[in-house]
């Protein structure tokens, strides 16, 4: 023990007191700041250090190899083509202008890339890369990679670029990708986001739009660890994605090429089907558009070209125009009347070259008219009078249940876009949308396929198709998906009287090879592969007026091209054992025996002349840019 | 005669005096100190030339001053006490007239071969010339108001200096540790009770002005008070330092991710990573388990200091030590609460850790006083 003197120990005492009750105090903050120590790092650690993780772990998407597309043969109609770019973080190169200057000496980069460049980074948020330059050359590469410390913010990327080889002749089935717009991101409930990658592309239209989600594949993804300024300290670990599906078409790329050559100088479509399993082997529009040219920046010139009222390069007129079908609608009217027990093939019909219902003179194509007529001759001249009188009798809800047993009016099942259902008229639907009543003449019109009656390219030919093999063929459009075989659908047997199908193909047989039917111009001779069997159509696109008739009806070719009539004709060849069946429109043609008829006859002895080579393998060990 | 009663009843004389340091207390600035190396290497990502080794030679120049401070005899001090206040009140004068601005605030001597910051020097100046002023005076007196007048005179004028630069964090400490001293001198507690009640009376001035012409703080301290209450107004501003440094101990865990593996810091999502908010890296590389051993040396300190004036039969003595304790604890106290959250961001370092010249050399030089203290304590 000390020993203190009497004062000292007074002295002592205060100081001590208040010494202790200092230790008290500092004793008691320091608990609390164990206790918050506890708090924070003990009951609330798992939530500070979620909030860590989250600091520091950034995830990069990787974006997938695009799914690639072949023809019947095997052969590529797409390509991933490696392309550069540079692309440029705001925040990170903070005088953005001064390095878009810089940039310019090494790239050919004019004051209006980097105007631009500097407005979408300006748009953008800060850390958000924006792409600056594409399209490169590798040495432009190299040159950015070398002169790397002084822009800030620069990132040589390496990219995908789809690339259509075979041009144009695929375009309307192929279609085209293209940069996913602000639209696209509002009206989509896909909220994959790759699409949020500013150069990220997506399919527009054709196979490219209609598959675009297996086409895609899955984004992989790279967890990288990153510091407060988002620069990578470090990858955690990545996650593979998967490429996207290829794609095997049945269409062969020859006689794909043959048929838009044929269209050549019309505003036309083809469709060539396989009877047997509805294999689309050639599916055309034309005139038709580049593919390519939607990858860059489109010529004023090429857009006016594209964009033709008259023409319309861009619509695939085989899946996506309606026409009336005209004469080729006969087959539809004969099978109801046939199968509803009001005609045999032998009845016969007397045509004076107009019939008159209501009042109202509904005139035959021949305007002598074609005498007695039966079924047979009826389909063979054409004969307008005998299908007026059978619409009449039959009605049109049996002729459009008819049309619907055959595909009109059904909305066919392939993988295209913006595909018509085309129309086949009831008397419910003329109430409901036109908010009139069905009257005779509406019957008679539709007796020969014109007035509401409206049905697209690839409907004739599947109606066709179906005549011709008495099966419910849908058609097909792909082989391979994801190297499994696509499915064939329709194999059972229609619903309709085998005769009477065989009656309207041996009517349909003399359209081609009677020597006085409608296309016995346009036969296909036994050495071609023939005899097929066909309809010639050709649908009024004018009303004509009891005037105009008076003063002698107007030749077609002196009509301005838009008010000519529609060219039609539909086929199958060969006439015993069908395989192929065709269908052929051209708008504002003229007639269809002597427009389409030929376009058609040529297409199907071409079709015939390469046969069935069956399909093509896919490269097996292909390379797969990933990026 | 053992060494323990040789420590009690004889005056160590010449280099002998070394056998009667407080030993424990020196160990346990060197081992916190060596904290504060590891720390810095690690906030540096493994780079010791950056922090930790101008931090350790710091370290050592500052432990050798201490020795030779802890020497020479405390009565020596005590008449150099008026004398380190005069020269640290004329640096500070110094500061305001030609110091460099650094971090928004006047702070800095530029002597050429060291940055002073004289606010640092104050701390300690303040405490010696208060000590020595209540050793002069008689003890009765202590609560007579007249002879309070000096000591408030005293706080108040380098509080006033320093408040202007602006450094609000050193004006608290300073008032703090002043104050102390005063409180253990005797002063009567109902001055304490009245200076907390006009206080609070202040605090409600402070928030009251605000806008108005009149503001009795800068934007800057009122804007960091308020993301103090509620660091969410600016989680990008003023609030991410805290919001980030919560993150950072609380990711800590119970024992921490491990040394250099502090995703925060790395990623210099902390700020001001090696000065004030070096205890977040500690807390989340160490977890809990490092901030409260390290609170428990601090503490430990604080102990020895006490029990060390307590036992001190010099009044000088035995209020400087306290004083110095006191101001030492305010370090850490209010580092440790503004990384938490529960203080406002003042710019106070860590005593010992932080990477910092000033603060470490004034540091162990204090403590080389309260060595000397210890020593020369009268037997």
């Amino acid at each position: 023990m000390m020993e203190f003197d009497h004062k000292g120990d007074v002295k002592r005492s205060r100081l001590s007191r208040r010494a202790l009750m200092l230790g008290g105090i500092q004793a008691s903050v320091a608990a609390v700041i164990g206790w918050r120590m506890h708090q924070l790092g003990v009951k609330e650690g798992d939530q500070y250090r979620l909030l860590a993780e989250e600091n520091r772990i950034n995830i990069q998407l990787l974006p997938p190899a695009r799914g690639l597309i072949y023809d019947r043969d095997g052969d590529l109609l797409t390509i991933n083509d490696r392309v550069y770019a540079i692309e440029m973080v705001r925040e990170q190169s903070r005088d953005p202008e001064l390095i878009l200057n810089r940039l310019a000496q090494l790239l050919p980069l004019t004051q209006e890339d980097i105007d631009k460049a500097l407005a979408d980074m300006k748009k953008r948020r800060a850390f958000v890369p924006v792409t600056v330059a594409t399209g490169l050359e590798w040495e432009h590469i190299a040159a950015v990679s070398a002169n790397a410390p002084a822009l800030p913010g620069v990132t040589p990327v390496l990219g995908l670029n789809r690339q259509y080889p075979k041009g144009p002749e695929f375009s309307h089935i192929v279609g085209y990708v293209g940069s996913v717009s602000d639209y696209d991101l509002n009206e989509t409930d896909d909220h994959d986001p790759l699409l949020r990658i500013p150069r990220f592309k997506i399919g527009k239209t054709g196979i490219e739009a209609t598959l675009e989600k297996p086409l895609r594949g899955e984004a992989g993804i790279k967890r990288i660890e990153v510091n407060s300024l988002g620069r990578v300290i470090r990858e955690l670990d990545r996650k593979e994605g998967a490429s996207g599906v290829d794609i095997q078409l049945t269409v062969g790329q020859e006689l794909q090429t043959y048929t838009l050559n044929r269209l050549k100088g019309h505003s036309a479509s083809a469709v060539v089907m396989d009877v047997t399993n509805g294999d689309i082997l050639a599916l055309a529009s034309g005139p038709t558009f580049d593919s390519n040219k939607f990858l860059k920046p489109i010529s004023q010139a090429d857009w006016k070209e594209m964009n033709d009222p008259h023409y319309r390069p861009l619509v695939n007129k085989a899946v996506a125009g309606t026409y009336p079908p005209g004469s080729t609608f006969k087959m539809v009217v004969a099978l109801a009347g046939l199968e509803a027990g009001l005609i045999d093939s032998s009845e016969e019909v007397y045509c004076p070259g107009h019939m008159e219902v209501a009042n109202r003179k509904f005139h035959c194509w021949k305007r002598g008219g074609h005498g007695h007529v039966h079924l047979r001759e009826a389909l063979r001249y054409s004969c307008d009078v005998y299908f007026y009188d059978l619409a009449l009798r039959v009605g049109i809800e049996k002729i459009t249940q008819m049309a619907h047993k055959l595909g009109l009016g059904e909305r066919p099942n392939i993988q295209l876009p913006s595909i018509k259902e085309g129309l086949m008229p009831t008397k419910d639907w003329k109430r409901k949308v036109k908010k009139k009543d069905w009257v005779l003449g509406d019957s008679i019109n539709a007796g020969i396929g014109q007035g509401f009656v409206l049905a697209s390219p690839l409907q004739l030919a599947v109606m066709t198709a179906r005549i011709a093999s008495g099966m419910k063929i849908e058609p097909r459009l792909i082989n391979l998906y994801n190297n499994e075989v696509y499915p064939t659908r329709g194999l059972e047997p229609l619903d309709i009287n085998p005769n009477h199908l065989a009656i309207i193909r041996s009517g349909m047989s003399e359209v081609s090879n009677h020597r006085r039917g409608t296309a016995y111009g346009a036969r296909l001779k036994p050495e071609q592969g023939g005899p097929m069997a066909g309809k010639t159509g050709t649908s009024q696109v004018r009303q004509i007026t009891a005037a105009e008739r008076r003063k002698g009806v107007v030749r077609n070719e002196d009509l301005p091209w838009n008010r000519r009539d529609h060219a039609l004709f539909v086929a199958f060849a060969p006439v015993q054992n069908p395989r192929y069946a065709i269908s052929v429109v051209v708008e504002h043609g003229g007639g269809g025996s002597a427009v389409a008829a030929p376009i058609a006859r040529d297409i199907m002895a071409r079709t015939i002349k390469l046969g069935d080579k069956g399909y093509g393998n896919l490269p097996n060990n292909r390379t797969r840019e990933q990026t | 005669m053992s060494y323990l009663e040789r420590n009690l009843k004889s005056t160590p004389r010449g280099l002998g005096k070394v056998l009667y340091f407080h030993w424990p207390l020196a160990i346990l600035i060197a081992t916190i100190s060596g904290v504060g190396f590891l720390m810095l290497y690690s906030v540096a990502g493994g780079n010791i030339l950056a922090w930790a080794q101008p931090q350790m030679y710091r370290f050592v120049v500052g432990f050798v001053m201490m020795f030779i401070i802890a020497m020479i005899p405390i009565v020596f001090w005590q008449r150099m006490a008026i004398f380190a206040y005069l020269f640290a009140i004329a640096l500070l004068l110094v500061v305001e007239f030609f110091g460099d601005v650094g971090g928004g605030a006047q702070r800095w001597i530029d002597l050429g071969f060291i940055r002073l910051q004289p606010s640092e020097l104050m701390k300690i100046a303040l405490v010696m010339v208060l000590a020595s002023y209540y050793d002069w005076l008689d003890e009765s007196q202590v609560s007579k108001p007249q002879w309070l007048l000096l000591p408030l005179a005293l706080i108040v004028i380098p509080t006033a200096l320093v408040l202007k630069q602006p450094d609000l964090g050193t004006a608290m400490l300073l008032v703090a540790g002043g104050g102390v001293v005063i409180f253990a001198a005797g002063v009567s507690l109902w001055y304490f009770a009245a200076l907390l009640a006009s206080l609070v009376g202040l605090v409600a001035a402070v928030f009251y002005t605000r806008g108005t012409e009149f503001e009795l703080l800068n934007d800057y301290q009122y804007r960091r008070i308020e993301t103090f209450l509620d660091p969410s107004i600016s989680p990008y501003a003023d609030g991410y330092h805290i919001t980030q440094s919560k993150i950072s101990l609380g990711s800590g865990g119970y024992a921490g991710r491990g040394f250099m593996e502090g995703t925060q810091s790395r990623g210099n999502f902390l700020p001001e990573k090696h000065t004030d908010f070096i205890f977040a890296t500690l807390g989340e590389e160490f977890g809990f388990l490092g901030g409260i051993t390290l609170l428990g040396m601090y503490m430990l300190i604080i102990a020895f200091c006490m029990i060390s004036a307590m036992r001190n039969k010099n009044r000088f003595a035995s209020l400087l030590t306290i004083g110095i304790a006191a101001t030492f604890f305010f370090y850490f106290s209010v580092n440790m609460l503004m990384v938490m959250g529960f203080a406002p961001v003042v710019g106070v370092p860590l005593p010992l850790v932080s990477y910092g010249g000033s603060a470490m050399m004034v540091l162990l030089g204090a403590f080389g006083l309260i060595q000397s203290a210890h020593i020369h304590r009268p037997r």
